[in-house]
């Protein structure tokens, strides 16, 4: 048991409700997401089958040359499972044309390029399909900003946006995804031999659990250490919590006008004129 | 005396008068259809809840000939329906209007309007001043609009007055999806727990009908989380629609078993009116003081 266990029949049955409902409002009934092979785009892909029909679905699985065959492989393994359908679009030559040309060596930038790269195959695809983008960010990384903005983190609607890691793990289990998927290692595989955990510096468990009872419940940090949390491990959470809010955020406006977008043009996206 | 209720669990879209108009249109139909006498929809059911800068925008006089539908069913059964409506000085309020015989007889302005976490009445909205009994042809009804029903001056006044039943219009989202404390049957949402426990102390506390009609339906990933009730002056569920689903839910408001709830307990009697008064004179009065 963890304070973070969700009921997962009543997560389910609202994240399958919000998709078609909200895709519906905009006259969308199809979706297209990047399947990884790993447990968040999986529990996307599984979310969306089951609102828009597997038929409905186009999971995209976009290798780069560097990415771990497994990837690919489990990826294949939940689009099967789930019935949707499938297009292999490898990343190697439009991702290289500008990392050769830039002769680029740093790590996360080449991984940022990779992400966008995604996205952009997936927003070109959405339109070719007349499909929205669906989201695979959990809120656990976006919380922590181990995203790639305009990337991995871009999408039309977003599922996860409210779950922890762990209660994507508990949804995964739930939905009867592959065990292959739900229990290996958490990765971006945006180089080789990479993991989640060890880029963090810490596990998603001792993550999750501190964020939830900072941003959820709003404990304070004495409140966490006399929790039993060492407070240098609250203070680096904190620290990247809030370095990385712009990445939740539109880009800023400046404002000039007595209207502007974000401030004081306040409309919802599905509001009806 | 009897009164059939039909409580319409529904999904307005926001910001469309026409098409919420229409369902209302139909519910209503249905409803007269089948006999019953008093319609309820949720808060805001006319135009959606997170209208923002849309609240001017649909916004009514209370005399807008776009009433005239309803007004017009009214003559066939009495109606209780949500919108924004605009005063002669230009204030917005955020209303839940009851329409009978070809009149729209009362209006409640929401009092306790929700200004925190995610809600912005107050940005958009003035505040109701009255908490005012509506005197209908089948009894005298409190409305409370979802967050006066969250103070208890409302629902504590009506009772005072001895309404027959508290109407509650409310545009409440769902949220808390982690385990549920145990002895829940079905899976339930924190929010609607919470509510449940509301309602059930209201109608225990004042013995009074507790009719609570929410609405379903997502606007920007915000998920309203349905849950309508009925209880009886005896605080007994009369039924109850879940979470989700746009429905209808039927009952009876008697008023033999209210008499008899109010018999049982009858606190109305034992309130000390003039003792409240007086305590309240004094907080009142201090926090005056504290203010300046």
């Amino acid at each position: 048991m963890s304070v973070l266990d969700i009921q997962t029949d009543l997560v389910e049955r609202i994240l399958v409700q919000f998709l078609a409902e909200e895709a519906g409002c905009f006259g969308f009934h199809k979706a297209v997401l990047g399947l990884s092979g790993g447990v968040d785009s999986a529990v996307s892909c599984a979310l969306a089958a089951r609102a828009f029909g597997p038929e409905n679905v186009l999971a995209v699985l976009m290798p780069y040359t560097t990415s771990n065959p497994d990837s690919k492989n489990h990826a294949m393994l939940v689009a099967e499972s789930l019935g949707v359908r499938t297009r292999l679009v490898p990343i190697g030559s439009m991702v290289d044309g500008y990392l050769d040309q830039e002769a680029v060596q740093d790590r996360t930038r080449r991984g940022n390029v990779m992400a966008r790269a995604r996205m952009i195959v997936l927003y070109d695809l959405s339109a070719a399909e007349h499909a929205l983008v669906i989201g695979t960010s959990n809120k656990t990384e976006m919380l922590l900003g181990y995203s790639t903005q305009f990337g991995d983190g871009a999408s039309a609607l977003n599922p996860l946006g409210d779950l922890y890691k762990h209660q994507v793990f508990q949804l995964a289990r739930h939905l009867g995804l592959p065990p292959e998927v739900v229990d290996k290692a958490p990765s971006a595989d945006l180089f080789e031999g990479q993991s989640d955990e060890a880029d963090l510096g810490f596990t998603y468990a001792q993550a999750d659990e501190a964020l939830f009872r900072m941003v959820d419940e709003r404990w304070s940090l004495d409140e966490l250490v006399e929790a039993g949390f060492e407070r240098e491990f609250l203070l680096r959470l904190e620290r990247r919590v809030n370095l990385n809010h712009y990445k939740r955020l539109a880009p800023i406006v400046a404002k000039l006008g007595s209207r502007s977008f974000l401030t004081d043009f306040r409309y919802l996206r599905c509001a009806k004129h | 005396m009897k009164c059939l209720v039909r409580q319409v669990q529904c999904n307005p879209k926001l910001g469309d008068w026409d098409a919420n108009l229409s369902m209302h249109l139909e519910a209503i139909d249905g409803a007269i259809r089948d006999g019953k006498q008093l319609v309820l929809f949720p808060e805001l059911s006319l135009t959606g809840y997170f209208l923002k800068d849309q609240t001017h925008e649909v916004a009514l006089e209370a005399h807008a000939t776009a009433f005239a539908p309803l007004l017009e069913r009214s003559r066939s059964i009495s109606i209780v329906a949500g919108f924004i409506e605009r005063a002669r000085d230009g204030r917005l309020y955020n209303a839940t209007g009851f329409f009978e015989d070809g009149k729209l007889l009362g209006i409640h302005r929401k009092v306790h309007l929700v200004t925190y976490g995610m809600f912005e009445d107050g940005r958009d909205f003035a505040p109701g001043l009255r908490f005012e009994p509506i005197r209908s042809r089948h009894g005298m009804f409190g409305i409370l609009a979802c967050e006066d029903m969250w103070h208890f001056d409302g629902a504590y006044l009506y009772f005072l007055d001895g309404v027959d039943a508290l109407l509650v219009a409310s545009a409440s989202p769902g949220r808390g999806v982690t385990t549920a404390p145990e002895g829940e049957a079905e899976p339930s949402l924190a929010s609607n727990r919470v509510w449940r426990t509301i309602q059930d102390h209201a109608a225990l506390q004042y013995q009074t009908p507790v009719l609570y009609t929410n609405r379903v339906g997502f606007e920007d990933g915000v998920l309203f989380g349905g849950g309508t009730r009925a209880l009886d002056a005896l605080a007994e569920p009369m039924g109850s629609l879940e979470h989700f689903d746009e429905g209808l839910l039927d009952s009876e408001l008697c008023s033999e078993k209210l008499k008899r709830a109010r018999a049982i307990t009858p606190l109305r009697r034992d309130e000390r009116l003039e003792l409240f008064e007086r305590e309240l004179a004094r907080r009142v009065q201090a926090q005056r003081d504290t203010q300046g």
